[in-house]
């Protein structure tokens, strides 16, 4: 297969690369069949993985164990893991091309313990979260305000166990982006319930979990 | 779906917040990063602050007006200026915006969303502008359930359903353009003529799927759980019509992200910056430039000379005070 990343992009990626602290484990799940996108996702993580050593990938089947153990539904997806092989509720459904490759490559960044700048105050808030929060951002490969909402939906799942942060391709997820009525993207969801829309400050999000 | 990956690189961006700096811009458009490369090279300490690195040329996915390059995305172009004022080591602070200007003896003290507080001689607010709402019935009711602002973001979501375009500008014809290659029909509304570039009409009138009513005035969005249409009104017949839609793009122009300076500076009624010649505002100091000013004609290359003009001007203003 044709290479995902041309030359330049993988030169730019193995720059950014250096940032790695610790190492980090893509987890995918795929599925043999219905599953338009699951070998261009395999194909970015492997090229990904490939640019450092920090980096490596595993991959299971969608009806596999492991997939119950992140509560994987869809195919693609994938999680990342911490050096220690832990999850802190940070998932990818659907390939993270196109805009996107930013806020994928941001969560392996921070995923590996590079220090990333969060006010104290807004630390302190994430922290409080005492109760199960899922946070998905619907996005188009074509939108650059939607990385950054995933970004936060990351961060926030990063600093708080209780929290999981989800990217999801609308185009490849109609159903799902049907289900919730996503016509404008960054379209954020909160515990299925709570909406916010366009790419949000950290504190909006934190308003509408609090209000949970 | 197109894979076309941009990386942008990490924000990394750590400001300096001990010394006091020449000049500082205020938003990462055309403006704010020509200023900056105009300025660090007559030697001034400069600092550029994008909100939104890219500004609304993130939301252009053509540019075929900018004098050097024949075509390219606005992001392309972005990534030229960004490039640009890097290579001459201009400092970036991205993804932070400033909450307000103060000017104290002839200090100007600017404080970001976090707190920290950054002193410069002269200011240039160079803070673009925002999209601007029909002001119809179903258009908030409806927001993010059909009605959309942003073409290039959206499009992808209406495969193959039928799409309004609001405004007759080079916005609106771009965005019907755009998004007539992925939904079945897509239907232009405008209230007056056509105000778009000619070579723009022309592509568009190109494509078999797009329906244009000129002379038309919105009047309502509506709909039940999702927006399913909309009315409108023909001023030259006076008579009403429908088109059924499943999504409105609203490109009707902008509105001046002002509010910043609206109780520093003198606005005009559209809320834009006064302006001279050498973008200065009425608060000596302190400059504008692109698509925040009153300057007529909100193009790329307009709100890039602008930029030039205000360091330059702020250049002099330090020599003399």
């Amino acid at each position: 297969m044709e290479k995902l990343l041309n030359k330049e992009v993988q030169d730019q990626l193995r720059e950014v690369f250096n940032e790695l602290k610790e190492n980090v484990t893509m987890v995918l799940f795929t599925s043999e069949k219905d599953c338009e996108s699951c070998e261009a996702t395999q194909g970015l993580l492997t090229e990904v993985a490939e640019l450092s050593d920090k980096l490596s990938v595993k991959q299971h089947d969608l009806n596999s164990e492991e997939a119950k153990q992140y509560d994987i539904t869809l195919a693609p997806s994938f999680v990342l893991l911490n050096a220690k092989g832990e999850y802190q509720g940070v998932k990818f459904n659907g390939i993270p091309a196109g805009h996107e490759i930013n806020s994928f490559i941001s969560a392996l960044i921070e995923m590996s313990g590079a220090e990333s700048e969060i006010p104290a105050e807004l630390l302190e808030r994430i922290q409080k979260i005492d109760k199960p929060v899922n946070i998905k951002v619907f996005v188009t490969l074509s939108c650059p305000h939607c990385p950054g909402a995933v970004q936060k939906a990351h961060k926030i799942a990063m600093l708080n166990k209780n929290v999981v942060g989800e990217m999801i391709e609308a185009q490849t997820f109609y159903d799902l982006s049907t289900k919730f009525n996503v016509s404008g993207v960054p379209k954020i969801i909160i515990n299925d319930s709570l909406e916010l829309v366009g790419n949000q400050p950290i504190e909006r999000f934190l308003e509408q979990i609090e209000s949970l | 779906m197109s894979l076309n990956f941009s990386f942008s690189g990490l924000n990394k961006s750590k400001v300096d917040t001990s010394i006091l700096y020449d000049f500082v811009a205020i938003g990462g458009g055309p403006a704010g990063y020509n200023a900056a490369l105009y300025a660090k090279r007559k030697g001034l300490k400069t600092l550029v602050i994008a909100k939104k690195p890219g500004g609304q040329l993130l939301n252009t996915s053509s540019v075929d007006n900018y004098l050097g390059f024949v075509e390219l995305s606005g992001e392309a172009l972005s990534e030229h200026f960004i490039e640009h004022i890097q290579s001459i080591d201009v400092k970036e602070v991205n993804d932070q915006a400033i909450e307000s200007i103060q000017k104290i003896n002839e200090i100007f003290e600017l404080t970001m969303e976090n707190g920290d507080v950054l002193k410069t001689k002269t200011v240039l607010v160079a803070t673009g502008s925002n999209p601007r709402k029909l002001g119809v019935k179903g258009e908030d009711t409806f927001a993010n359930a059909g009605v959309a602002y942003c073409a290039i973001c959206d499009a992808p979501l209406f495969k193959g359903k039928d799409v309004i375009i609001a405004g007759g500008g080079n916005s609106a014809v771009e965005a019907a353009i755009d998004v007539a290659k992925i939904a079945k029909q897509v239907t232009l509304v405008h209230r007056s003529q056509f105000r778009a570039d000619q070579v723009l009409i022309d592509k568009m009138m190109a494509q078999s799927n797009i329906t244009i009513h000129l002379e038309s005035q919105i009047l309502e969005i509506y709909g039940d759980v999702k927006m399913r249409g909309i009315k409108a009104l023909n001023k030259k017949t006076n008579e009403e019509f429908s088109v059924e839609a499943d999504g409105i793009f609203i490109e009707i122009g902008n509105i001046p992200n002002s509010g910043l300076v609206k109780d520093l500076v003198e606005l005009n009624a559209n809320q834009e910056v006064l302006v001279n010649r050498k973008q200065e505002t009425s608060l000596p100091g302190l400059y504008a430039a692109g698509d925040v000013t009153d300057t007529p004609y909100k193009q790329i290359i307009v709100a890039t000379a602008e930029g030039a003009k205000a360091a330059l001007a702020a250049n002099e203003y330090i020599n003399t005070h």
